[in-house]
């Protein structure tokens, strides 16, 4: 449904007197299947927004191609905006305006007449329960309420792509369930979609598949469990802040129980964030009381130590040797 | 065809939200009646108007020209606020024809200063002015023009200076002289002669001038049809360059 090979943007920006190129998108692959969840994900500035905008026709890709539902996005932008939704990551409407003028005026931008306009507002109304603040000012909707409106715009006309910008981004939890709930509706109707977020959970929970993007760059793809059974094993995560101190440890020891625990055996690699080390091993139930003994060897007695299985942060980290969470 | 009709079909969005909202449509009528009820004793006085509805022929089209300018060029602030919002990106990425969203929102303040002309006038009239309906109706049409073409050198900006405090200082900065050199307080007539003369560069200039010739009943001076062309086609060429401005990066 989405091909992409290639894709590339860059921006100059200026700072003062000197002109810097930045390469927001260095050449990005990757295709989306028909009726699928596809979650593009990275930290802030990784070049996801700018992908994203390239393939909804909002900015001219330097270089690259994509084709999406069929339209070259190159040569026929005008057919691709016809077949796709998109919803940015800020609210698209005037507060003082109300969810149905929009919905209306939406529709009608994609070329219905005032009737079928009308009768497609209140299907989506509807389906995105959004009959009890519809009619009122948007600036009297929650966030999540805004939210809803945001993706029913996006998809008044059944695109059979949408995409959506990191369409949880600041909603409080139950919010977050229903958009999740709304975007799986979306996806068991046929349409394909196609989101970014930097939430892990989000990516784990609700995407069928993913694509990591870091610097302009995609770094893994796949479901996410096979991404998380590269990472083979489990993941154990020294602290080695005393429990009852406040104070991190000296530098010193952090540095000295990463050595030791990296040339360990069973340790098949060792990552030191802050004042704690994250270590990949195959099974973490023999490997604690050895990582315990060794690290008594050097004197070090670590504040805490906890188990678990690989999430998608692990992965990122091992691709990219940076958390997500930073 | 297409582009009339989502021209249209912004203009309509737009303009119901301009309703909607009837307190702001009010407050920008506050400054031009208060110009008119006391700046008009004044350039009675200065300009030997033997009677106030001599004074409001001259001073009714100097407010057209001064609405013109200022409230055209400063829409610029509402593009921006719609760029904010996050308005102008969702329906970029839609099919609409890209001319008819700049259009149709300079249509809509063609419309609102348009009904602003109309209550300025309405208001002289019950003071003592006297103008002939066809000849206030082609004042309109040339304030219509004036506003399209001061809404597109606003919106130009906006769009080459998307910083709302700069773009105070720079529309200020345009906005100024260009008012002051169509004798939007003081009719060019009085002026010195080196004024005049830069004057003559000033569309605006023309506009206002045409505008007074046709309140003083004379809609056939040769100043009004040399306006009339002169503004209507700096505005066509205004509004195709912030057209362009307006769909860059975007195909």
């Amino acid at each position: 449904m989405i091909e992409v090979s290639g894709l590339r943007k860059s921006y100059r920006t200026r700072r003062g007197r000197k002109a810097t190129t930045v390469e927001a998108v260095r050449g990005v692959d990757f295709s989306v299947q028909r009726g699928e969840i596809f979650g593009f994900l990275g930290p802030n500035g990784a070049g996801k927004s700018t992908t994203l905008k390239m393939l909804a026709t909002l900015l001219r890709p330097d270089g690259g191609e994509a084709s999406i539902a069929g339209a070259d996005l190159r040569r026929d932008p005008g057919q691709v905006r016809e077949r796709i939704g998109f919803v940015a990551q800020s609210s698209g409407t005037y507060d003082h305006s109300t969810g149905r003028r929009d919905l209306i005026l939406e529709a009608r931008m994609y070329g219905e007449s005032r009737s079928t306009a009308q009768e497609l507002a209140a299907g989506v109304i509807k389906a995105f329960q959004l009959e009890d603040f519809v009619d009122r000012q948007i600036k009297t909707y929650s966030g999540g309420q805004r939210r809803r409106l945001d993706v029913a715009l996006g998809v008044i006309h059944s695109p059979q792509v949408i995409f959506l910008d990191e369409p949880t981004a600041g909603l409080d939890p139950p919010s977050r369930a229903r958009m999740w709930q709304e975007v799986r509706r979306l996806r068991d109707q046929g349409m394909t979609v196609f989101l970014t977020t930097h939430y892990l959970d989000e990516a784990d929970t609700l995407c069928d598949r993913v694509s990591i993007i870091d610097s302009g760059l995609i770094v893994a793809e796949g479901t996410p469990s096979d991404l998380k059974r590269e990472i083979s094993g489990d993941v154990v995560i020294v602290d080695l802040a005393a429990p009852d101190t406040a104070g991190a440890p000296e530098p010193a020891i952090v540095l000295d129980a990463s050595k030791v625990l990296a040339e360990q055996p069973y340790v098949e690699s060792c990552e030191t964030i802050e004042h704690t080390l994250r270590l990949y091993v195959d099974s973490a139930a023999t490997a604690i009381p050895q990582i315990m003994r060794a690290l008594n060897g050097k004197g070090i007695e670590p504040g805490a130590i906890e188990t678990r299985r690989p999430s998608l942060d692990d992965v990122f980290l091992a691709k990219t040797g940076r958390t997500l969470a930073d | 065809m297409k582009l009339l009709r989502d021209t249209w079909l912004i203009f309509q969005y737009e303009v119901t939200l301009q309703v909607r909202n009837p307190v702001n449509v009010a407050i920008t009528l506050i400054q031009p009646i208060t110009y008119l009820l006391l700046f008009t004793p004044f350039l009675k006085a200065v300009m030997h108007a033997p009677t106030y509805s001599e004074a409001f022929q001259i001073y009714v089209p100097s407010l057209f020209a001064a609405m013109g300018v200022f409230s055209g060029m400063f829409a610029g602030f509402t593009l921006l606020g719609a760029i904010r919002q996050g308005v102008v990106t969702r329906c970029r990425v839609t099919p609409v024809s890209r001319v008819s969203l700049l259009l149709g929102r300079v249509l809509m303040h063609i419309l609102l200063i348009g009904f602003q002309g109309i209550i300025v006038t309405i208001a002289a009239v019950v003071l003592g002015l006297r103008v002939q309906p066809g000849n206030f109706l082609f004042a309109l049409v040339l304030l219509g023009l004036m506003v399209l073409l001061s809404v597109s050198i606003g919106y130009g900006l906006a769009l080459l200076v998307p910083n709302e405090s700069s773009l105070v200082t720079l529309t200020n900065s345009i906005a100024q002289p260009v008012s002051l050199l169509a004798g939007v307080l003081i009719p060019l007539t009085v002026a010195p002669l080196w004024v005049r003369n830069v004057a003559d560069w000033n569309p605006f200039a023309w506009g206002t001038n045409a505008m007074r010739s046709i309140f003083e009943g004379n809609i056939g001076a040769s100043v009004v049809w040399q306006a009339t062309l002169i503004m209507g086609v700096v505005a066509l060429v205004t509004v195709v360059l912030t057209s362009r401005l307006f769909s860059r990066e975007t195909a």
